[in-house]
């Protein structure tokens, strides 16, 4: 296994901080996280924009614009900060590039530019993509479906920190990448700055586990967390991102932007630790299987939380991949029922629909303010009995890969405004493309990443 | 009250935990984070796979899997099979099943009254222990 230079090591802690947990979060974000960097004296910037399905959503836009399929939002979240990064050594590391790293590299281009500012050295990440013909069929054959590989939106490998690890040390100011997994984005400045081995699988274990607490923004900062009247959060408005002190030993400390609200304590490391973990011995990524079956979290401070324990065991032998399809249409439509027996004439609504066509497709239907979220379904807990309610919201909802088919729902509920119960109001509907997943997992050998410097291209 | 056994009251598990759900596929995690030592040796005892399946049960889970995680004063529970297909194929509102960790918080757990009226403090702030 290959090991990187380790000019760079030093015993100097690395400070990451995470300024986005999703595709969509606040963009505010990142301003006071870059601050506190600079007052620390440099580090590295993180933004996570990539859930399961912004990938397949990117792939969409790329198709009809060759020059998107990048981050939406990404000007929006770069553009504050940019200048601030450049000046004071900070790289910034993100998966933003979405289906498009190139067309990414070249929006930031174009920030500097229009701020005026030197050309910063970008770097992408690639190799995550696998939609080429020969490599779809290899997948569609290992994921044994028969599906036609023309309604394949998006398919790509989760790979892992080495790339980027190898772009910063080749003095990329901003690493961007595709599809990577969410912890590798802090895990490879760590291996960058303290030139860890790759098979180190103890410090693999740390360092993705401080991205781990990263990656999802301030769903460890606060974020997340509050419950009125049990657990409360000072200023949910300004809530700060979190940034990590990670240290040579593996371990690391996590604490929040300065000069922001939110709450970083045991409570909220805790919660953060185990979201999306399921077995903790066996937390797998591309880079390693981190164990936190020994992990401790304690409070070092007001704010700031120190993690200890983990370990770290041998990287799984395939790397995970995702193909995102389109599978027909996802209807929904809601009407409103309030006053004296609203939840009665939103059910008798819900079996009206059903009796008009639930023969045509499977139905969803909920009880907005009395059961919906919890339900199955099914529909067997709404099944155990129903609270009394007096402001109902019914909603039909139901897959067809037929468009027409689906659709029908819509013109059902809407008709609802004069052939329903009495008083029905607030008709809301939609019709939207569905995508769906597959996941398999597939030979490292079969994903040939790896990283290159972009110029910037002149109109 | 007898002199062996502690007399108990009916709590929600809120009054015990916190916690948090996370998704993957058709699979949900649910930790559940003790605020006290005392309150995580009551779960542990109490919140089994086998009453969490139950309690879960109309949506029928495939596999209830916990891990103990005594550290960090908390329990992962794995729940196999009921976010009915997870984020693609649920026609559910909340396809990731977000909210599921406060069905979790509402299960019924038996607490001994000297423990019951620590818990019985309104906001959970650190000092209360």
């Amino acid at each position: 296994m290959s090991t990187l230079s380790t000019s760079q090591s030093t015993q100097r802690p690395l400070y990451v901080g995470c300024a986005t947990g999703f595709s969509g979060d606040r963009t505010d974000g990142a301003g006071p996280v870059v601050d506190t960097l600079i007052a620390l004296g440099g580090g590295v910037l993180n933004f996570e924009t990539l859930a399961e399905r912004t990938l397949a959503l990117a792939q969409i836009e790329k198709r009809k614009d060759p020059n998107m399929g990048y981050e939406p939002l990404l000007a929006d979240l770069v553009s504050p900060v940019l200048k601030r990064c450049l000046d004071h050594n900070i790289q910034i590391v993100s998966n933003f590039g979405a289906a498009n790293p190139q067309a990414a590299a070249q929006r930031i281009f174009a920030i500097a530019r229009e701020q005026k500012l030197r050309t910063p050295r970008i770097a992408v990440v690639y190799g995550d993509d696998l939609t080429e013909p020969e490599q779809l069929n290899f997948l569609l054959k290992k994921l044994g479906t028969n599906i036609d590989p023309k309604r394949v939106v998006s398919a790509n490998a989760y790979i892992g920190a080495y790339e980027i690890a190898q772009a910063l040390n080749d003095g990329a100011d901003i690493v961007v990448t595709g599809r990577v997994s969410d912890p590798s984005l802090t895990l490879g400045p760590a291996i960058a700055h303290f030139g860890w081995a790759m098979d180190d699988w103890h410090k693999m274990g740390c360092g993705t586990m401080a991205g781990h607490m990263l990656e999802c923004g301030t769903q460890v900062s606060g974020g997340y967390y509050s419950v009125p009247g049990q657990k409360s959060v000072p200023g949910m408005d300004q809530i700060g991102f979190p940034i990590a002190e990670i240290r040579a030993d593996g371990t690391f400390s996590v604490f929040k932007a300065n000069n922001t609200g939110g709450l970083v304590d045991d409570r909220t490391g805790r919660e953060q630790i185990l979201y999306e973990v399921h077995d903790p011995a066996r937390y797998l990524t591309p880079d390693v299987t981190a164990d936190i079956t020994e992990a401790s979290i304690t409070e070092e401070g007001l704010n700031r939380i120190r993690v200890e324990g983990i370990q770290g065991h041998p990287r799984p032998a395939e790397l995970k991949v995702n193909v995102c399809y389109d599978n027909g249409f996802l209807a929904e439509a809601e009407i409103s029922y309030a006053g004296f027996r609203a939840r009665e004439r939103a059910a008798l609504a819900g079996e009206t629909v059903r009796k008009r066509i639930g023969h045509l497709l499977p139905l969803r239907i909920d009880l907005i303010g009395a059961i919906s979220i919890f339900g199955d379904d099914a529909g067997e807990l709404m099944g155990k009995g129903l609270p009394e309610a007096r402001d109902v919201r019914l909603r039909v909802a139901g897959v067809h890969i037929d468009k027409s088919i689906a659709e029908k729902i819509l013109r059902e509920v809407t008709s609802l405004y004069c052939c329903g119960p009495a008083g029905g109001g607030g008709v809301r509907t939609s019709l939207r493309p569905r995508l769906d997943t597959l996941s398999c997992t597939i030979p490292r050998e079969s994903v040939p990443c790896g990283y290159r410097f972009v110029e910037e291209q002149h109109a | 009250m007898t002199s062996i056994f502690q007399q108990t009251v009916q709590l929600p598990l809120y009054q015990l935990a916190h916690g948090r759900a996370g998704d993957k596929g058709n699979t949900s995690n649910i930790s559940v984070i003790a605020w006290s030592p005392s309150c995580f040796e009551l779960l542990v005892s109490q919140a089994t796979e086998g009453k969490v399946a139950e309690w879960f049960g109309y949506r029928h889970p495939n596999k209830v899997t916990r891990y103990v995680l005594p550290k960090l004063l908390a329990m992962n529970f794995v729940l196999e099979g009921i976010l009915d297909g997870g984020v693609n194929d649920a026609l559910n509102l909340d396809t990731h099943g977000k909210g599921l960790s406060f069905w979790m918080m509402d299960m019924p757990i038996e607490v001994p009254q000297a423990l019951a009226q620590q818990l019985s403090i309104k906001e959970y702030s650190k000092q209360a222990y």
